[in-house]
């Protein structure tokens, strides 16, 4: 029993020189505790296709179930039982971490008492600890990386939407966020779908990747698989794979340069 | 649920007003200005009141207070809208209304302080008016407020900028506040200017308020200064929620 199933998903933006198919067509089916990548090249529909599983979005066409309830009919639920990490992140500036994780609990329904037992435990598991008392704009890359990803999860989701969780990171961090979700996936059986631009990460990370471009699905399957399927070896680089799928170099969107 | 949605944001963004004393007395200069500069100018002018020239400007200064601060907060939202927060509220399953509601209802809390501020400095200044009058005042800047800010939040989620959003807003403003006769009875001028005023919200909310700073409740101008002010705040409220229901791009 798929977590998320979308079929046709579509969504059409009006502007002054006329329609923008951000998203085409999208049929996806995920399985609870998979860890998803899509993947594709800025502006391939990635970001749009998040906004609208997490209901900040209306479809425009199509139709999705998402942790069992029908994103249209039922934006409510949804939102219960998702968490979602926008690549912006999402929290003030001039605000404490204990007071964004506390406020977050609280958001989500949780009773005040358990607002700050759920912000001492995800503190905990996240290395915030120390910082609770800090303003966010005091944080660090990484650390405000995974304040961000603790305002998603205080809730418990069943599924985690994370769009490009480690944009700005040094390599580090990066490798730390990726051992972050593979834990909420190993203990909690967290389902987690992110969008990401960078090859090493889609590789390293997610058990199944879906390729999107031009607001369609053009590929998709777990790494090994692509890679025999498009280029030839399952030891061919996604790089050949994703030119193969695509028809362009991903150089542009390669990885960032350890700093 | 509403209730209890509405006091968390509430009270985040009192806190959040709390910890700026900037924002809590800056917006008060321009009405203190008004007041101090402008007020001493009418003591001895005709103006068509059963009171004093205070009577007159003071209910004038307090809806020009709720004008010019309701119809900027605008821009703390774009400043959310560029950090993420609001998405990431709108996420979350807290009620659409109490999103708008809880920031609303936090300026006009911040507003009312301003004007309860004004009306000591106006004391001061020689004002006497009846309590129950001064009371009434408070309620329409409370009203006010709700309604202007909804418009100025659902403005700023629409336009998203700060350089189209501040253009819009002085445009907006400036006419609303000198067609209302905020600053002068509109009585005072030719006909015109008195028919084409009524085309304005504010005109019927300062007459309803000059009327209770002179201890007038039951009349027609406080009826339709009612009915205007609740209408007005229904519109925008409704408004404004919509644009929080689906933000879109």
């Amino acid at each position: 029993m798929p977590i998320i199933s979308t079929s046709g998903l579509a969504r059409t933006f009006t502007t002054k020189s006329g329609p923008v198919h951000a998203v085409r067509s999208v049929d996806l089916t995920v399985m609870p505790g998979e860890i998803v990548g899509l993947l594709g090249p800025n502006g391939a529909g990635k970001t749009t296709t998040l906004r609208m599983l997490t209901t900040l979005l209306a479809p425009t066409g199509g139709a999705a179930t998402v942790a069992g309830c029908d994103l249209t009919a039922d934006p409510a639920r949804v939102r219960e039982k998702c968490g979602y990490v926008a690549q912006s992140g999402g929290v003030d500036p001039h605000i404490t971490v204990r007071e964004e994780l506390v406020t977050q609990g609280r958001l989500y329904r949780l009773s005040k008492a358990d607002a700050i037992a759920r912000t001492a435990e995800l503190a905990a598991r996240l290395g915030l600890g120390d910082l609770l008392e800090r303003r966010t704009a005091a944080l660090s890359g990484g650390q405000r990386r995974r304040l961000d990803i603790a305002m998603g999860l205080t809730h418990r989701p069943a599924v985690l939407f994370l769009d490009e969780p480690t944009t700005g990171l040094d390599p580090g961090s990066r490798e730390d966020l990726w051992d972050l979700v593979r834990g909420l996936r190993d203990e909690f059986g967290t389902t987690v779908v992110l969008t990401t631009h960078y090859l090493d990460e889609a590789d390293a990370l997610a058990d199944r990747l879906v390729v999107i471009d031009g607001g369609l699905v053009v590929a998709e399957g777990a790494p090994a698989a692509l890679k025999t399927e498009h280029a030839g070896s399952p030891d061919a680089s996604l790089h050949d794979t994703f030119l193969a799928i695509t028809g362009r170099t991903p150089a542009a969107e390669a990885a960032p340069v350890a700093v | 649920m509403l209730l209890h949605d509405t006091s968390l944001i509430f009270s985040r963004y009192v806190r959040q007003t709390l910890r700026s004393r900037f924002q809590i007395f800056f917006g008060i200069l321009m009405p203190l200005l008004y007041l101090f500069f402008f007020g001493p100018l009418l003591t001895e002018l005709p103006l068509g009141s059963t009171g004093d020239s205070w009577q007159v400007l003071v209910p004038g200064l307090l809806l020009q207070l709720a004008l010019f601060g309701a119809s900027f907060t605008g821009f703390a939202i774009i400043i959310e809208q560029s950090t993420g927060v609001v998405e990431r509220m709108r996420v979350t399953p807290v009620s659409r209304l109490a999103l708008l509601l809880g920031r609303v209802l936090r300026d006009a809390l911040l507003f009312m302080f301003q004007a309860v501020l004004l009306v000591l400095a106006a004391l001061v200044m020689g004002l006497r008016a009846p309590l129950p009058g001064v009371l009434i005042g408070f309620a329409f800047v409370g009203l006010l407020t709700v309604s202007l800010a909804s418009l100025s939040y659902a403005l700023a989620m629409k336009v998203r900028t700060p350089q189209e959003f501040g253009p819009v807003i002085n445009a907006l403003t400036m006419p609303a506040m000198l067609l209302s006769g905020l600053m002068l009875p509109m009585t005072l001028g030719p006909a015109w200017l008195d028919v084409l005023s009524h085309v304005t919200p504010f005109r019927y909310l300062v007459d309803a308020v000059r009327d209770a700073y002179v201890g007038s409740y039951a009349t027609a101008h406080m009826l339709y200064g009612v009915l205007v002010a609740l209408a007005f705040a229904l519109l925008a409220v409704t408004a404004g929620t919509h644009v929080f229901r689906r933000a879109g791009a």
